[in-house]
């Protein structure tokens, strides 16, 4: 079962203390990868946060192609940032030749256009990457997108991060960051099957597994959106429908529950909430995207709201806690209590069947959207 | 010289030549005489006998020949009378004397077309080979991974849709800015849909079927809604409904059925001002998998009274349907008229749909269904399908397999990103030799929405005897030996309504549980898995590769 920690701050802090917080976890997760998401980012890219940030990974062949092709379409290097990587005998990781995390200035002609023109721009540039070095593998790319800052690599979390030189480290930052420990191992080995999976400016991470993932999978690419695409894992959809609830249908974020677990017809006759009717037609009209898990979904909305779901079969639930400024949501309490120790334990919270649990950037409280009750609870930190 | 009566050898059928041949005892036979009354075909008749045995009466051998006359039971050999081994003989005997024998050499199709007449029957394709529903296994079991789910104690939910499902980009919601919820725009047509269980009983009309035995289906069908919550659906074929029945409330668990005679409609239409609820849906019959290309047919000799009222005709004459509707010019005009006015008629509150023989066109079907926007589903009857009348030819020879085409058409849709639009149900086969529920899971995860059921009913229900060696099969001329298929008072009075829905809610809650033990080790419970044909395997290579599943041996 993969580990999961996302920490939300209001003062930037290091992935390392994600990573220690996997390492709490390592009863559950065979380590065999992690992956790394850094949202709101302080550190050496504080000042960037227009400026698209492309993560990848490449080798020596892929590193003159990458830089070719991005000359070719007009973008110029704002910032590079490289990890000082260090390899110690007894760590079982092998290293590749660049791991690649760059801000852009947009090309010219990108400029003056709208936010949806260039959100599809950054897109289409991820994609066509990808494409470049699928067959060979020689560039593996994770995210474009201002702000947003992936690293991911095959091997023990600990491991991978002290190999990336995360433990003492100034230079990478941030207020929000996901972190999953162990590569997806129900399918092959590949960095393209690591979680957190990004796209748009969204991203999800997942415990579990969806036995639904070859019909919501076959939805989604038939949905014809470029950037529906990869599915080496079965969580990477959990991902796009996030961007295809908000982005494509605009629903608001909290519909996303009610897309991945809907509610029965017996529920929502018993259901206090007002929009009802609209359950009524979105449960049929998004059935296939229903998903049967057991699962628990981390995300991050582009607003930066994040949040946790399950569905009712994840009998043993994340949790989400913390203190004012600081919280996390992770899949084991041992994991919260190795990054924040000094909460209030009465006040965290393990999200059940109905439950739609997120944090705001701050992390002042945790909101608790009851899907059947239509309420919202509020636990505040003081 | 020769003899004036030389026998005909030539044109004479001796008992090698007919399917079934009457092995009788007369050892144990009574002489009751049962049997030889119960034959629906007059197979056996009395019949008087002379025995040679060699006697010896006296202290010391004195072996000697008598000639002895008893009377017994002989099966004729006029191949209008042949045995269909239906076996009532055996089942009225008491002493066990009498059972008919399938013969694997018999040449009963080179003989049965006689003044002319292509050999007509009722029943199902007569093929015993394994079929390629039989072949598919569920394979991707829960293990470790994940945890497998309980079938006895999980929740789960095993329901489908049938009617038009509107694309979430295009459901009528707006957002109210303050509170952030979504309401529905209620000045938006959005077409109707039914939540139903995936197992539908298939249209089987009252005038096919006893009306003991239609009733019977009701009861069970009614029970199974309002008693044991399981929502199945049941269509009424071509031939109308009961007006008591279109005027009560359970008219709602009912698809009626609409065909190229359109019996039973004028009816139906009257009786529309008076319906307390409307049907389930409207099915409305372009072909039939049993016998592709034919219209249906009803017999004179199932035209009795109540028939020709219900269907508004004379009595006692052959009713046969046209291959197609005669409105019918293309799919792009006239049916989709006929799909808009029947949703006219109930006031577009229910689901319309066609139903078509399984077809290498299916996909132009469905292609162009899908861009008819009342369309409710397409329903889709493969060559395995059965039927009250036809000629032996189409059923044997006629047709399309429903795997397959199913598969095809959902790949049709996923690629079009409308596999949740247009729900299909796939008939045909389904349960053939007993696997209700796998087959129905099988055909779910290869892109069907529901299936639909009639030969499986018949024989769980009501004891149907028809099977793939040709057996009974006499549907067509009103004499089934177990009253379902038959007008005749004297035979359905055999049979008990009460005890076939007893029957038919035995059948669908153990479906229902037999669906549940499928789908909890796969870890599926939340939603009918459709289209998740990475459960599937086939243990025919060909087979797999055909219908784009793994191949597993």
């Amino acid at each position: 079962m993969c580990r999961l920690a996302a920490i939300v701050s209001e003062d930037y802090f290091s992935p390392f203390e994600n990573i220690l917080a996997l390492e709490t976890m390592k009863e559950g997760h065979d380590g065999s990868g992690l992956g790394l998401i850094l949202r709101d980012l302080g550190g050496e890219f504080h000042d960037l946060k227009d400026y698209p940030i492309l993560s990848c990974i490449t080798s020596n062949k892929g590193y003159e192609v990458l830089k070719e092709y991005m000359s070719s379409k007009g973008f110029e290097v704002k910032y590079r940032w490289e990890p000082k990587t260090k390899i110690e005998p007894w760590m079982e990781i092998t290293p590749r030749d660049h791991y690649i995390v760059k801000a852009y200035e947009y090309p010219d002609y990108m400029k003056d256009k709208s936010q949806k023109e260039k959100e599809d721009f950054l897109l289409q540039t991820r994609l066509e990457l990808r494409k470049l070095g699928e067959k060979d593998e020689s560039i593996t790319v994770f995210s474009f997108w201002p702000d947003t800052i992936t690293l991911k690599e095959v091997g023990d979390p600990l491991e991978v991060g002290l190999f990336f030189g995360l433990d003492h480290n100034e230079s990478l930052k941030a207020k929000i960051i996901f972190a999953q420990g162990r590569q997806n191992t129900n399918y092959a080995i590949n960095l393209y099957a690591c979680h957190p999976f990004f796209i748009q400016g969204f991203f999800t991470m997942t415990n579990g597994e969806n036995t639904a993932f070859v019909p919501i999978k076959e939805f989604l690419m038939s949905r014809k959106f470029p950037g529906y695409i990869g599915y080496n894992s079965d969580s990477e959809v959990f991902a796009h429908i996030l961007h295809y609830t908000r982005h494509i249908l605009n629903y608001p974020l909290k519909y996303y529950k009610d897309v991945i677990t809907p509610m029965y017809p017996h529920e929502l006759d018993s259901c206090n909430r007002e929009d009802i009717e609209t359950l009524r037609l979105m449960v049929k009209s998004l059935r296939m995207l229903t998903i049967d898990g057991p699962n628990c979904v981390i995300g991050c909305d582009r607003d930066n709201t994040v949040f946790m779901v399950q569905d009712t079969k994840k009998l043993r639930p994340g949790v989400v806690g913390g203190v004012r400024g600081k919280i996390g949501l992770m899949s084991e309490v041992c994991g919260l209590t190795s990054a924040i120790p000094d909460r209030d334990t009465t006040k965290d919270v393990f999200p059940m069947k109905y439950d739609f649990v997120y944090v705001k950037p701050g992390a002042k409280e945790i909101k608790i959207w009851n899907q059947k009750l239509g309420q919202t609870t509020t636990i505040s930190y003081h | 010289m020769e003899s004036k009566i030389r026998p005909d050898y030539n044109h004479q059928l001796s008992l090698k030549e007919l399917p079934y041949i009457i092995r009788w005892d007369p050892a144990k036979c009574t002489r009751c005489g049962k049997c030889t009354a119960v034959c629906p075909t007059k197979a056996i008749e009395p019949a008087v006998f002379k025995q040679r045995i060699v006697i010896s009466e006296g202290p010391i051998p004195t072996p000697s020949p008598v000639f002895k006359v008893f009377s017994g039971i002989k099966q004729v050999t006029d191949v209008e009378r042949w045995c269909t081994g239906c076996n009532m003989c055996n089942m009225v005997c008491p002493n066990d004397a009498i059972m008919p024998e399938y013969n694997p050499q018999n040449k009963f199709l080179i003989h049965k077309n006689r003044g002319g007449y292509p050999y007509r029957r009722g029943g199902r394709r007569n093929d015993p080979s394994i079929s390629t529903l039989d072949r598919l296994k569920f394979t991707r079991i829960s293990m470790l991974t994940d945890p497998a789910l309980d079938a006895q104690r999980h929740e789960f939910y095993i329901r489908t849709y049938i009617g038009r499902i509107l694309p979430a980009e295009k459901l009528p919601l707006k957002i109210r800015k303050e509170d952030e919820t979504l309401l529905v725009d209620d000045t938006v047509f959005v077409p109707p849909v039914r939540e139903i269980f995936p197992i539908m009983i298939g249209s089987m009309s009252m005038g096919a079927l006893s009306p003991r035995m239609w009733e019977g289906l009701m009861m069970g069908v009614a029970y199974l809604n309002e008693v044991e919550n399981i929502p199945v659906v049941m269509c009424s074929g071509e031939g109308g409904v009961p007006p008591r029945l279109l005027k009560s409330r359970f008219i709602k668990y009912m698809i009626l059925q609409i065909a190229s005679g359109y019996f039973g409609w004028d009816e139906i239409l009257h009786a529309v001002p008076h319906m307390k609820e409307d049907p389930a849906g409207i099915e409305i019959k372009y072909g039939q998998g049993a016998k592709p290309g034919d219209g249906g047919l009803l017999m004179a000799q199932k035209v009795l009274p109540l028939i020709a009222k219900i269907r508004g005709v004379p009595t006692n004459v052959d009713l046969p349907s046209p291959p197609t509707h005669q409105t019918k010019y293309s799919i792009e005009e006239a049916v989709a008229k006929m799909i808009t006015s029947m949703s006219m008629v109930f006031g577009f509150r229910v689901p319309v749909y066609p139903k078509i023989s399984g077809t290498k066109t299916a996909k132009a079907v469905l292609n162009n269904l899908a861009r008819n926007p009342f369309a409710s589903a397409l329903s889709i009857d493969g060559e395995d399908g059965g039927t009250g009348a036809a000629y032996n030819v189409s059923m044997d020879k006629m047709g399309h397999p429903i795997a397959s085409n199913i598969r095809d058409c959902y790949l049709d849709l996923v690629a079009s990103g409308k596999q949740n639009e247009l729900p299909l149900i796939a008939a045909g086969g389904v349960g053939k030799t007993g696997n209700l529920a796998a087959n129905a899971a099988a055909l779910i995860m290869l892109g069907a929405s529901a299936v639909s059921i009639g030969k499986y009913i018949m024989q769980a229900a009501a004891g149907c005897l028809g099977d793939e060696y040709n057996r009974c099969n006499v549907c067509n001329i009103g004499k089934c030996p177990k009253g379902i298929t038959t007008q005749n008072p004297k035979l359905y009075k055999r049979l008990d309504p009460e005890k076939v829905a007893e029957r038919v809610v035995d059948v669908f809650k153990s479906a229902n549980m037999e669906l549940k033990k499928i789908f909890a080790p796969m870890g599926r419970s939340t939603q009918l898995p459709i289209g998740m044909s990475d459960g599937l395997s086939a243990d025919d290579k060909a087979i797999a590769d055909r219908l784009k599943i793994d191949y597993a041996c």
